[in-house]
């Protein structure tokens, strides 16, 4: 596998740049390994990814990377609390079943968690929703109702409401407008929930989480 | 395990290999074993395939199955028409790779290929050692491999791999030297024998004990449990594949008839293969040698070592892992790799695990798998190059 950072998916790039060197990350729904990889080679991050599909994990191990077959909701149980400087948890979060749970479990075993996924009121689809009166289907979201894994709607607006709610400490929090591969893109300033097509947040369980590195 | 291929072997091979033997634990100096008896002297039958380096960074311990033997790879002579066990997984190029890795595997301790064990000569009656020999534990033949390794001037290895019973032994490396154990990969194996693992082989033994020339074990001067064995080893392939590979490979087929017989003859293929195996085994194996290795499975059970169950029997292990299960495998099923993952996480370890999509039950880990040999293979690959430059950094601070 050669992965170099600008064959990265953007949000990736983003997520990347904000770890460490050397740090200890764990990275759920890892598919073939194209972040460790990169955290590997130009961090020398210690890094464990965890997928559910065996094709996509045996190419992770084949490439050298340490990565575990199972379910992401049930597999973060296992470990001690703070195992991990940094949990990822890259556009997935729309697809879990029980998103409070999962993240409770991440913050329970992750220092910090990374949080990233697709902004649902970004302004097209708001316009779908509004104009057609159909449920929105974009170059991030570009399932059917009937067929879509997304089965959570969230907004960023949604998500920082959630992290007050939850008294999660919300670090960072970057609003990405990507290009249709999702390889190029750029840093949304104004009008981020409208202008955004994914955030990305860095988040804590309330203040303790940074202190310990 | 089953036989392996005979089919022809790959292109890039071994060659030709000597089968050594190490012998130690001469009395007094025997070698004490779990059971509080001691044992000696004894003798380890192995091979070793590729070259050690010079760092002696590269070793690769193999631990075999049930009814493997040192053979892992290679040929006899120029004219030996069977390969080693493991032929496919094992030589240059290959999963296992010996242009890079100097790969050692022995004859467990209890075994019949070489190693000593029931049907070896007991120093104190001049006889072969039948029912007299000790009961053993998986334990005891990874302290037996230790001291093979001692002799060989091993002090650290790079990873110890084994399926089935191989993979237990691998385990109980992790455990017993958590220093010497760079990395390990437990393929289709358990932390502890089920119930149901147990039941099989009773069933197993009783076959051969019922047989009227087992004797009591002493039956190494006249005819041997030949009908005893091969039962026994036809409880075992039933274990080793699945409903699934049955099916497929078997089906309802008759054997070299077109309607039943009506009487006891072997009607059916699956019958036939069976007996067939049975056969075949007798010519290899010995039964007292089978009494003894099935009860050290039997016995088998990390969870035994102290407080904290699993968990706590991986409290001092450093190993990293890779752990893999095959989808079909009913004797040490997915479930029992996962609860092994579990409580290596729990213990902060680095561990892989990879469940392959196999049809042919138990079985899978010694059948070509182009996923299996790729595994190995980048896995091996990287703690190699870890070990390198834990090494690198250790010479530095040496300065």
């Amino acid at each position: 596998m050669n992965v170099e950072t600008k064959s990265m998916r953007f949000d990736l790039q983003v997520i990347a740049s904000w770890i460490e060197p050397g740090a200890r990350v764990l990275d759920l729904g890892c598919g073939e390994g194209n972040l460790l990889y990169h955290l590997k080679e130009s961090k020398g991050v210690r890094g464990t990814g965890i997928e559910k599909r065996e094709e996509k994990v045996a190419q992770c191990i084949a490439s050298g990377l340490s990565v575990l077959q199972g379910d992401l909701n049930s597999e973060v149980a296992d470990y001690p609390d703070h195992a991990f400087e940094y949990v990822i948890l890259s556009q997935t979060l729309q697809q879990v079943y029980e998103p409070a749970t999962l993240i409770d479990q991440l913050l329970r075993i992750g220092q910090r968690v990374i949080v990233s996924f697709p902004n649902f009121s970004h302004w097209r689809n708001r316009l779908q929703l509004l104009l057609a009166g159909q449920a929105p289907v974009s170059e991030q979201l570009p399932y059917q109702w009937y067929d879509t894994p997304n089965i959570r709607v969230i907004t960023l607006r949604d998500f920082k409401r959630f992290a007050l709610r939850m008294g999660i400490t919300i670090h960072k929090e970057v609003a990405i407008n990507t290009d249709h591969h999702n390889l190029e893109g750029h840093v949304v300033h104004f009008f981020p929930n409208l202008r955004a097509t994914y955030g990305i947040f860095l988040i804590s369980n309330g203040s303790e989480g940074l202190g310990r590195k | 395990m089953s036989d392996y291929l005979t089919s022809a072997a790959p292109a890039a091979s071994v060659g030709v290999v000597t089968k050594k033997f190490f012998t130690f634990a001469e009395p007094p100096n025997e070698m004490k074993l779990a059971s509080g008896a001691k044992l000696g002297p004894v003798t380890l039958a192995y091979e070793t395939y590729g070259e050690l380096s010079p760092d002696r960074d590269n070793v690769v311990l193999i631990l075999h199955a049930l009814t493997g033997d040192s053979h892992a790879a290679g040929f006899y002579s120029e004219f030996d028409p069977k390969p080693g066990w493991w032929e496919i997984m094992v030589g240059p190029g290959k999963g296992i790779d010996t242009d890079r890795y100097f790969v050692v595997c022995s004859n467990v301790l209890g075994g019949c290929m070489g190693s000593t064990g029931p049907s070896s000569m007991n120093p104190e009656t001049s006889r072969p050692y039948g029912l007299d020999f000790p009961g053993i534990t998986i334990g005891d033949m990874v302290n037996a491999q230790k001291l093979l390794l001692d002799h060989l001037g091993i002090t650290r290895i790079l990873a110890v791999i084994g399926g089935s019973m191989g993979g237990m032994q691998v385990l109980e490396w992790c455990v017993r030297f958590p220093e010497m154990v760079a990395a390990a990969i437990p393929l289709a194996t358990t932390p502890r024998h089920s119930a149901l693992a147990i039941a099989f082989n009773e069933v197993a033994r009783q076959a051969i004990m019922a047989d009227p020339n087992w004797q009591r074990g002493d039956y190494y001067h006249g005819a041997k449990p030949d009908t005893g064995l091969a039962v026994a080893r036809m409880i075992g392939h039933v274990t080793y594949l699945s409903d699934e590979a049955m099916r497929r490979k078997f089906g309802r087929q008759l054997q070299d008839r077109n309607a039943f017989s009506f009487n006891f003859d072997a009607d059916f293929q699956v019958e036939s293969y069976l007996r067939h195996q049975g056969t075949k085994f007798v010519e290899r194996f010995d039964a007292n040698s089978f009494l003894f290795i099935t009860k050290a499975a039997d016995y088998f059970d990390l969870t035994d070592r102290g407080e904290g169950g699993l968990a706590g029997a991986f409290a001092g292990v450093r190993a990293k892992f890779l752990v893999v299960s095959f989808t079909s495998d009913w004797l040490y099923p997915t479930a029992r790799s996962r609860k092994m993952v579990q409580a290596m996480k729990k213990n902060g370890l680095d561990v892989s695990f990879c469940e392959i999509e196999a049809e042919w039950g138990h079985d899978a880990f010694l059948l070509p798998s182009p996923r299996l040999s790729a595994l190995l293979r980048g896995f091996l690959e990287r703690v190699h190059s870890e070990e390198q430059s834990l090494e690198r950094r250790d010479k530095i601070h040496a300065f």
